[in-house]
């Protein structure tokens, strides 16, 4: 679909190569942290030093070894997340756009109710009530952005469906499995591109807020969501513990979300 | 008719306030003086370079060029606008002693409206529909003379109403865009630009949207105004019949230059630069038929400019030193300039009439169908039959509305709630597409308006072309290969056309991948909807021999247009149809020649013609 010349793009080298970064940081990792995760080498709060150069937290970890090894769950779990909602979402988006009719009605309508829930409350709701294991909390943050992929894949649809393409592929009697799969998917695809990205994005945020919160993964487990929440009361005496995470966070969100953008403009200069 | 007496006398003009002449202003006497105008891209190509020419007062002008011949970016650049990525990168205008190019900020948007109006294509798109007419126009008038007492303001916007052909009355400046037609909707936009009384009006091809009667009204309407009111004009077309009763001079444009200009008598009789000649010979006449010839290849685009003249490549009179100079524009008399080394100079022989051809048709009709009815909200068609048969090209021709597409569609099985009997080479036929047995679909093909819209961007022609032929005939790989291989050839595209995406085509080779597509599915019958009116006339001359030649292969074509010339050009039988009846049919040669129905009479009289 992409040929080579998405290299050209800025905004797609720049956005690629802070999320590889981020990516790589947190697979990697715990290979190179200097220390285990869960080991108290340090004084609480301990401020930066020679060998610890961004300091120890609330128990005494060494924090550059908790943040070296505490990426891969949250962009694992984001992942996840945003990979099941896009498929989901866009299969009942596609199939309610192509039929237009009464499973259109009640797709759409399921959406709506559904978008109605603020994200953060329903995903704390179903965690409170079915507990806390990792596939919970990602199935929860999935049917979270399900509706959102839903109204955006049925509205690129329906904006397809009227081209002529569509009904010269009707006309030659292609089943509708192969006029959604091949005709309406393709052109459809960037839009859930960009979205996809900022999913990422979002979800990277819910799960250290669910983390923040006590819902998401359990300590002592490393985790930059669950890192933020354990040093918040040091905040003042140690503030590397609270403000490293979160700066990689901000990082990932930003590359995911300048990736995404250049996925759309090269799309769109793409079909000038 | 002296334009200056008019206006001198015309108590509308007023006196030009607010733009103080600036040094070297144009000739007194001059609406429009334009100097070696240049318009390119950040990349420094140019778009259009070295324009020259003046207008008197009251004059109007045809600008007319293909697709990419630079004229709408030369429109564009007399509001001293130019769209993004490009820029007006030097040269001069002047309007009216002021010039245009040095002006900025307010003085600059004063004159766009004021001295210079502007109207669009699609007044559909260009009107406000938020807005009531009476709103519309008041504001435009207040933005540029706002201290117009209330009484003067009701009276000018009344009189310019009526001056354009519209109800001045209250209860029509209450209506909002979509309450009126797309002839009124182009009046509005004619009377938001003539409300300002500007020396100079745009228009960019403001009629292509609208039917053969509703055009030749405007033009009239048009013409009387910038008489009346002393009121330059330049009219881009890509079409230079319908411009042949409305301009006093031509100025045709390739890639990014004029080619050659004329008073508008002399062009027709006497074009002499090898593209004016070619585009004459690529439009269909409603009059006579005659051969279309096409141009071949294409015009170049910005910053690809061949070396000595642009259009030598496509040149049947080229010598060698067309390919290292690059003429100028000369003038062979006080009526016409041209820029070409060996221009034409007697006039050209008329071209030789074809003498119509009987077609011998079977007795039975391939494709019959019996009392079609057919409705969305309203009906469209009323108990309308036909029959097509074998071998011949039956054209549908109606204006926009008149159901003539809901027909074409019904028969190519898209016509949900149609109801009527159809058969097909003796057997019954479904009304809709997939309930038709694979063995009968294929047999009618379709094709459609545009060609923009009709090939899947995601796909390549390869794959657009592959899908069918494995549907109905379970082909793959190497065959698969040799059938798309044979359908570029017999469409004419070269056969690396098949790795390349719709984007990468021009409209006349995405509405060729478009016909081929039809043909691997090797239909009898190819339905043709408006096929080519989205292209350019050298284009559709290409698409139209094209379909004659599948034709004179064993192809039945039912042809939907709109424009009685490609009838005379195509057709064996005709069909017309208004409101979603059937008015008169008949051999296509006596439906021109003799139309009998008063309707056929109307569109008849009203179709641009070149003779």
């Amino acid at each position: 679909m992409f040929s080579a010349s998405v290299w050209r793009e800025p905004q797609i080298r720049r956005g690629g190569l802070v999320t590889l970064a981020i990516v790589l940081l947190a697979l990697l990792g715990p290979w190179l942290a200097p220390h285990a995760a869960t080991d108290m080498v340090g004084g609480v709060y301990g401020p930066p030093s020679g060998e610890a150069p961004l300091g120890h937290d609330f128990l005494g970890h060494d924090v550059v070894s908790r943040l070296l090894s505490g990426g891969v769950s949250i962009l694992w779990m984001s992942l996840a997340a945003a990979a099941i909602a896009l498929v989901l979402g866009t299969a009942l988006g596609l199939l309610a756009g192509l039929s237009r009719q009464r499973l259109d009605q009640a797709i759409t309508w399921l959406a709506d109710v559904w978008l109605a829930f603020p994200d953060l409350i329903l995903v704390l709701l179903i965690v409170s009530m079915l507990g806390r294991a990792p596939w919970l909390i990602v199935m929860t943050v999935a049917i979270a952005f399900t509706p959102g992929v839903i109204r955006l894949a049925r509205g690129s649809a329906v904006a397809v469906a009227s081209q002529e393409f569509v009904e010269a592929a009707q006309m030659m009697g292609f089943s509708r499995t192969r006029i959604l799969l091949r005709e309406i998917l393709p052109n459809v695809l960037t839009p859930l591109l960009v979205h996809f990205g900022n999913m990422l994005t979002w979800g990277v945020g819910m799960l250290s807020g669910l983390s923040f919160l006590g819902y998401g993964v359990a300590p002592p487990a490393a985790d930059w969501g669950l890192m933020i929440n354990e040093n918040q009361a040091g905040l003042l005496v140690q503030p590397w513990a609270v403000l490293a995470p979160a700066l990689l966070i901000g990082v990932f969100a930003y590359g995911t979300n300048i990736l995404a953008e250049g996925i759309a403009r090269h799309s769109a200069g793409e079909r000038k | 008719m002296n334009a200056h007496a008019l206006m001198a006398s015309s108590p509308a003009t007023p006196a030009p306030t607010g733009f103080a002449p600036s040094v070297g202003a144009g000739v007194a006497g001059e609406a429009l003086r334009v100097e070696n105008l240049r318009v390119e891209l950040a990349s420094g190509a140019d778009i259009i370079d070295h324009i020259h020419f003046s207008l008197a007062p009251g004059e109007i002008l045809g600008l007319v060029g293909e697709s990419g011949s630079g004229k709408t970016t030369l429109a564009t650049a007399l509001l001293a606008h130019a769209r993004r990525g490009a820029q007006i990168a030097g040269g001069r205008i002047d309007i009216a002693g002021a010039s245009l190019l040095e002006l900025k900020g307010d003085a600059l948007r004063r004159a766009r409206g004021g001295l210079i109006g502007y109207v669009a294509q699609d007044p559909a798109m260009a009107l406000n529909p938020a807005l009531r007419i009476g709103n519309l126009l008041r504001e435009t008038l207040l933005a540029h003379e706002p201290l117009l007492a209330r009484a003067a303001q009701a009276d000018r916007l009344q009189q310019t109403l009526v001056d354009v052909g519209l109800p001045g009355d209250r209860e029509f400046l209450r209506r909002f865009p979509h309450q009126l037609s797309g002839g009124q909707q182009q009046r509005v936009m004619l009377a938001l630009a003539f409300v300002l009384r500007p020396r100079l009006i745009v228009l960019d091809e403001p009629t292509t949207a609208l039917d053969v009667g509703t055009q030749a009204h405007i033009l009239q309407t048009l013409r009387r105004l910038c008489k009346e009111q002393g009121v330059a004009a330049v009219y881009v077309s890509h079409d230079l019949a319908v411009i042949k009763d409305l301009v006093d001079r031509v100025m045709v444009m390739y890639a990014g230059r004029i080619v050659e200009v004329a008073q508008r008598e002399r062009l027709f009789a006497r074009p002499a630069h090898p593209y004016t000649l070619g585009l004459l010979a690529a439009i269909p006449d409603v009059a006579r038929q005659r051969p279309l010839q096409a141009i071949a290849g294409h015009a170049p685009a910005p910053g690809q400019r061949p070396q000595g003249c642009a259009f030598a490549p496509r040149c049947a009179r080229r010598s060698a030193a067309c390919t290292s100079l690059e003429p100028s524009l000369n003038a062979l008399d006080s009526a016409q300039q041209v820029a070409c080394l060996h221009p034409q100079l007697t006039a050209v022989a008329a071209p030789t009439v074809v003498p119509a051809t009987m077609l011998s048709c079977a007795d039975t009709p391939l494709l019959s169908l019996r009392d079609l009815n057919l409705s969305y909200d309203r009906q469209v068609l009323f108990d309308l039959s036909l029959d097509l048969y074998k071998g011949e090209c039956l054209a549908v021709v109606g204006e926009s509305g008149s159901g003539k597409t809901s027909l074409a569609r019904t028969l190519a099985g898209l016509g949900d709630t149609a109801q009527a009997e159809l058969t097909f080479d003796g057997q019954p036929l479904s009304l809709l597409a997939r309930q038709r047995p694979a063995a009968t679909r294929h047999r009618i093909q379709y094709i459609f308006q545009n060609p923009y819209r009709a090939l899947n961007p995601r796909q390549t022609v390869a794959q657009c072309l592959q899908a069918p032929l494995e549907h109905f005939f379970g082909l793959k790989g190497a065959a698969c290969r040799a059938r798309i291989d044979a359908a570029l050839a017999r469409v004419a595209l070269p056969p690396d056309a098949a790795h390349k995406y719709p984007h990468h085509l021009s409209g006349g080779e995405r509405q060729r991948v478009a016909i081929a597509r039809a043909l691997v599915c090797e239909p009898s019958v190819l339905i043709c909807d408006e096929v080519t009116s989205a292209l350019d006339v050298s284009v559709q001359a290409a698409i139209l021999a094209l379909l004659k030649q599948l034709q004179g292969e064993g192809m039945t074509l039912l042809f939907v247009t709109h424009d009685l010339g490609v009838v005379r050009a195509i057709a064996d039988r005709v069909v017309v149809v208004r409101e979603g009846r059937i008015v008169e049919q008949g051999p296509a040669q006596d439906v021109l020649d003799h139309p009998q129905a008063a309707y056929t009479q109307g569109l008849l009289a009203h179709s641009p013609r070149l003779g």
